[in-house]
């Protein structure tokens, strides 16, 4: 691209002047033509003169060319104050030679035309001008009004191609402005003299917001933005921003970064987000977006990170009075820079201004994490069509630029998992917050519609807001269905209550089987000891039994004694023993 | 030059010219007629060459050459264009014909 760009410079050998107005110089590759004269018009109040003088003004501080400011309508007091307001300071500029103001008053009231005459008066005093403190730059502001004041418009025309071809031959490069025509770009058709650059400035209302505009009508000899592009007017001067579809070729990270919840973070790849990815977070009211956004704008900063919060709905000191209830302080990253939050009704400009602005804050605070609570927002002040295109650009912008860019979305209704306009193609990653409304109750559930690029989980997480920030826990799956809140709750005690009725089951069959086993125990102690019983019994008999023998025997051989009986039947009676 | 001061009736005048053109010439030709018709002994005019004190155009707004401005009597009072049509730089000077 910039090495075609090159080309065309050094074949058109076409010099440029930068003018030092951030945007301008992108738009028309470089500047607008040196030595030339560049027409600018407008309608009133569209920013014709202030272009022209911050051009000057530019010029005189940032690259040492001086400039001339030769004003048709205002007193050079006037235009002192009304860019005063804007940081210039003509009188000093003036003081050290660097500016010069030349109010040429033309009031037809005073002046009587006899005859032949030309505007060589004009010349000499411009030309006195510009020699006066070398200028390099001019500007008439607005020439037209010559012909408000003049009555003789054959004499004026001549002169008017006369002084235009002068200030070419003279090399500096001029700005002229004129106000806009019926059907032509100018009132008096400037722009028939002034053929190598004309820009067309614009400030449209639609729906009472007004949006300023700028587009380049022409540029002989050289590339140029061909679209309308806004800018914006406010205390640092012009800003045109050349936002278009910067396209699809900007480098990406492998690098990832938390998001602040450690369980999210394990849910994606235990890693967290890509950097430079576009990350939505969609949820009806209530869902906890801005708690999200607020855990990843901490994590950003804990890192050391910049990140710019755009906020659409609530104020500075609500987000963070908030978010400390759920255990995140974010006034310390506030007070050490490295946190801006932006807070700005959608409805205060349009959404191309807004994109103006965006562009603007974030090429100032340079942020590594860029939120935008709610997008949603933004849908109010423009069409489904322009609100994609205003996205689609930032995200390229901000992708281009490695910078996370993290947006809630609040839906409505039933088809949550669809973005307003459309915009979820342009995400990279995308949580979805829904209500499970289960048993009169209303709990938060998180799940991972997309994530491009890494593993992710499936499961739907519980998501809780507790005063140490956002908890992810499992939700209840099992038989009875998806079970949060109370219910899950419910349900685990219900669990843990029928586990503890098992376990006990199970010791009082135990204890019963082993007092089963002790009883029969007992019985057999018990039989035991009966035969034990029952052998001494035995026992017993025995020995009485031989008591009583030998006591018989005894008693029959004291008998045999006292029957002086044989001996034979003494040993009969041992025999028998 | 400062004979305004003293005589009220002075008539000052200024002619702004860039070089001897041939429209300054006439333009100090119409004048210098018109100021012996009509303004005879109480008139002073004073030719300035822009070319040689540019400086000079900012003060009296001059951007069309020739130019004449009316210093005094006040207020001031310019014609431009090389003064052929003298009705017109009568009614531009506030100078009524004399003759009705």
């Amino acid at each position: 691209m910039t090495k075609a760009k090159n080309n065309i410079k050094s074949l058109e050998g076409l010099p440029k002047c930068q003018t030092g107005i951030r945007g301008l110089d992108e738009i028309t590759d470089g500047g607008i033509p040196k030595g030339r004269p560049t027409l600018v018009c407008g309608s009133a109040g569209c920013g014709k003169t202030l272009l022209a003088m911050e051009f000057l003004v530019r010029g005189a501080a940032q690259y040492n060319e001086p400039g001339v400011f030769m004003s048709f309508e205002e007193s050079s007091e006037e235009l002192t104050q009304n860019v005063a307001s804007l940081g210039f300071d003509l009188n000093d500029l003036a003081a050290r030679k660097k500016m010069y103001i030349d109010q040429v008053r033309i009031e037809r009231s005073e002046i009587e035309e006899t005859g032949e005459y030309d505007l060589e008066g004009l010349f000499i005093r411009l030309n006195h001008a510009i020699d006066s403190i070398g200028a390099n730059r001019v500007v008439l502001d607005t020439i037209e009004s010559l012909f408000g004041g003049l009555a003789n418009e054959g004499i004026l025309r001549a002169e008017l191609r006369r002084l235009f071809r002068w200030l070419k031959e003279k090399g500096v490069t001029a700005i002229i402005t004129g106000e806009r025509g019926q059907n032509m770009l100018t009132r008096h058709g400037l722009e028939e003299y002034v053929s190598d650059c004309v820009i067309l400035l614009d400030n449209r209302v639609e729906g009472q917001i007004s949006t300023r505009r700028l587009r380049i009508v022409k540029y002989r000899g050289s590339a140029h933005g061909t679209n309308e592009y806004p800018f914006l007017i406010d205390e640092k001067g012009i800003s045109v921003m050349p936002i278009t579809s910067i396209g699809l070729q900007h480098d990406v990270s492998t690098e990832r970064i938390s998001s602040g919840i450690p369980r999210l973070d394990a849910m994606m790849d235990g890693e967290g987000y890509y950097r430079g990815s576009s990350i939505l977070v969609s949820g009806t009211a209530g869902t906890g977006k801005t708690s999200i956004a607020a855990h990843f704008a901490n994590a950003a900063c804990s890192r050391g990170e910049r990140c710019l919060y755009f906020a659409f709905e609530e104020a500075p000191s609500q987000i963070t009075r908030n978010m400390r209830s759920i255990g995140i302080d974010l006034d310390p990253w506030i007070e050490q820079g490295l946190l801006n939050i932006y807070a700005v009704r959608p409805t205060i400009y349009g959404l191309e201004m807004h994109l103006v602005k965006m562009y603007k804050m974030v090429r100032e605070f340079k942020p590594k994490v860029v939120i935008i609570d709610p997008v949603t927002n933004l849908i109010a002040i423009g069409s489904d069509t322009e609100v994609k295109s205003m996205l689609s650009r930032l995200i390229d912008f901000l992708k281009a630029n490695q910078i996370t860019a993290f947006f809630t979305n609040l839906s409505h209704g039933v088809s949550l998992e669809q973005t307003e306009f459309g915009i979820s193609s342009l995400m990279d990653t995308w949580l979805l917050l829904r209500d499970i409304e289960i048993g009169g109750e209303r709990n938060r559930g998180m799940y991972i519609l997309k994530s491009r690029g890494m593993a992710h989980s499936n499961q739907i997480r519980e998501f809780l807001l507790t005063d140490k920030g956002i908890d992810l826990v499992d939700v209840y799956t099992g038989p009875g269905g998806v079970l949060t809140g109370s219910a899950r709750a419910a349900q685990e005690a219900q669990e843990r209550a029928a586990e503890l009725m098992r376990t006990e089951e199970i010791e009082r069959r135990k204890r019963e089987l082993d007092s089963k086993s002790k009883t029969l125990e007992a019985q057999i102690t018990a039989l035991r000891s009966e035969l034990e019983a029952a052998q001494e019994e035995v026992n017993k008999l025995t020995q009485q039994e031989e008591i009583q023998e030998k006591a018989q025997a005894g008693v029959g051989a004291e008998m045999r004694r006292l029957r002086k009986a044989d001996v034979s039947s003494a040993d009969d009676v041992r025999y028998k023993k | 030059m400062k004979t305004g001061e003293e005589n009220p009736d002075m008539w000052e005048l200024r002619l702004y010219v860039a070089g001897q053109t041939p429209k300054s010439i006439t333009a100090f030709a119409n004048l210098k007629k018109l100021c012996e018709e009509h303004l005879e002994g109480k008139y002073k005019i004073e030719v300035i060459d822009l070319l040689k004190n540019p400086q000079l155009a900012k003060g009296d707004q001059i951007f069309a050459i020739p130019t004449l401005v009316r210093k005094l009597p006040q207020p001031l009072k310019r014609v431009i264009g090389d003064l052929s049509n003298t009705e017109r730089v009568l009614v531009g000077l506030d100078l009524r014909p004399l003759k009705e």
